[in-house]
């Protein structure tokens, strides 16, 4: 026995009033019955949703510091890190002037996740050095056509903390994100 | 209004009575197609479509919506004339049967009195019969004209099912016929009212007859004929859009059908339990209302038992459904028959 809750099968031919099986389906059929007024386990989609836990590992977020700066410096650990190879980034140098933009010196200017490839692991935020990167409590949502499921940068990045602090407020959601990298 | 010697009232009353029972059973089929995914729903602790409309009242229009704008595929190596007869035959033999339930007791409009049956004919229960045994060539014929080997297994399966099980189906009924010593339904459903509903008199002739009902019907746990797990959907696997629609449908109505067979045969068709209703001093039309009602009260309760058994049981496997049949059925219908013969004979003496 492997587990504790294999059961020895009943191998013992059937007696002439179980070959008619009647009184088994009966038996079975109360057994259903009975679930008619159990509670139903469904969760309405659209009206209601399930609640995830704390550690829930959803959609990703590109991170912005307290002034509204990009974190993320393109260094191409999280595409390394990812099972799936879900990511795609590109990466280009700040120029002066940008600074409010970028925290770092060279930043991603194109970033990509194809969310039919992900497999939401969270690699991707255990490997970024900088906490640009982390899974929020939200999943994506139903798309028509594959391309609508390759996210962009502009999809992934978190509202500006300052220009739209509650939206930002919301996208932070539950999660306990350290202010600087 | 008498020409030809015709009492041409009657053509036209029996046509109206023929449009109204067929329009209910469709009705009535497409409501149970819906009743089928609410209880399959409720069974399994989910909530069954309530999108469509409120409660999801809409949902067969929806369902027979989609199959109207499918495309409609004809294999090629079909048999084309075949391929299309097969799902109408099934549909007119589900609906032919409906000919001969008494749906109620007459009524009296316009001074006549309007009998609430199609045709009381002297051999009900052998029309009944006769066109069941009908009903197996629409499976055959789609499962042949398809020319698919799928198709063709489950076609053969069906109709070796059906024949098994109308043997004991009939044996079954022999003993209810043998009490009231006549085919005619008008008859039997009298003879209930006077004696008491013969599920008293026949509890086994009752459950053998209800079995063989499910296997005639094509319903779980005798849905041989498509068995999706061995012949990937039987014999309508090559039918698309509103051709497969009307196999389904088919089974649906048959369903409606069997059960009102049921409840006229056993359960005393439009009769009310341990009252008489004569004595209210309601006008006739109002009792073959209520009548009605009850009637389908009745007939709704065996859908729901339907459909229970389908979402309980699974499929029997085909050696242990000609073992049922054959081995188990047929005996028991034999003994039920001969008791009831050799009691019958001792209560007369
Ligand atoms: S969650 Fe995992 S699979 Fe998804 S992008 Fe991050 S590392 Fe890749
Ligand atoms: S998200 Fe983090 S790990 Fe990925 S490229 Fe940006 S800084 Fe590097």
């Amino acid at each position: 026995m492997l587990t504790q809750r294999a059961k020895q099968v009943d191998r013992r031919p059937m007696t002439g009033l179980e070959s008619i099986y009647l009184w088994n389906i009966l038996k079975g059929m109360m057994i259903t019955l009975s679930h008619l007024f159990k509670k139903k386990a469904t969760i309405q989609y659209p009206e209601q949703k399930r609640t995830f836990s704390k550690v829930f590992r959803g959609l990703q977020v590109l991170n912005r510091d307290a002034e509204g700066r990009e974190n993320c410096t393109a260094c191409g650990l999280c595409a390394v890190a990812c099972p799936a190879e879900a990511i795609t980034m590109e990466a280009a140098e700040r120029l002066s002037g940008e600074e409010h933009l970028y925290r770092e010196e060279k930043y991603a200017v194109k970033y990509e996740i194809n969310m039919l490839r992900c497999i939401f692991c969270g690699f991707c935020e255990d490997a970024c050095p900088k906490d640009a990167i982390y899974l929020s409590q939200t999943f994506a949502p139903a798309n028509y056509g594959r391309k609508g499921f390759i996210y962009k940068k502009e999809d992934l990045l978190i509202p500006h903390p300052i220009e739209q602090p509650e939206a930002y407020k919301k996208a932070l959601g539950e999660k306990v994100v350290k202010a600087d990298g | 209004m008498y020409l030809l010697a015709l009492d041409w009232w009657l053509i036209l009353e029996k046509c109206l009575l023929v449009a109204v029972v067929v329009a209910l059973s469709f009705f009535i089929a497409m409501y149970t197609t819906y009743a089928e995914r609410k209880v399959a729903a409720w069974l399994q602790d989910r909530r069954g479509p309530n999108r469509a409309g409120p409660f999801g009242i809409f949902q067969p229009l929806a369902d027979g919506g989609k199959l109207f704008f499918k495309e409609e595929i004809i294999p090629l190596a079909s048999s084309r004339f075949l391929f299309i007869l097969g799902p109408s035959m099934a549909m007119l033999t589900a609906l032919l049967t409906s000919a001969v339930i008494p749906w109620s007791t007459p009524m009296h409009l316009f001074g006549r009195n309007i009998s609430m049956q199609i045709a009381d004919i002297n051999i009900g229960i052998l029309y009944v019969f006769g066109v069941v045994s009908l009903g197996v060539y629409g499976i055959l014929v789609g499962g042949w004209a398809s020319n698919n080997k799928f198709s063709l297994l489950a076609a053969i399966r069906g109709a070796s099912q059906m024949i098994s099980y109308e043997l004991a189906m009939g044996l079954a009924l022999i003993a209810v016929l043998m009490m009231t010593g006549s085919l005619q339904m008008s008859v039997i459903v009298q003879n209930q009212v006077q004696h008491g509903w013969h599920i008293i008199y026949q509890p086994l002739g009752f459950v053998i007859f209800f079995v063989c009902a499910l296997a005639e019907c094509n319903r779980t746990p005798f849905d041989m004929a498509e068995c999706e797990n061995e012949l990937n959907f039987g014999y309508h696997q090559e039918y698309s859009s509103m051709k497969l629609g009307f196999y389904l449908f088919a089974e649906y109505i048959n369903m409606f059908i069997s059960s009102a067979v049921m409840v006229t045969l056993f359960f005393g068709a439009y009769d009310i339990p341990f009252v008489n209703e004569a004595s209210w001093g309601l006008n006739a039309n109002w009792l073959a209302i209520i009548g009605f009602i009850v009637f389908l009260a009745k007939t709704f309760f065996f859908l729901f038992v339907f459909i229970w058994i389908r979402w309980t049981i699974p499929r029997f496997r085909y050696d242990q459904l000609m073992n049922l049949g054959w081995k188990k059925l047929i005996p028991l219908a034999l003994a039920n028959m001969i008791v009831t013969a050799v009691v019958m004979l001792l209560l007369k003496k």
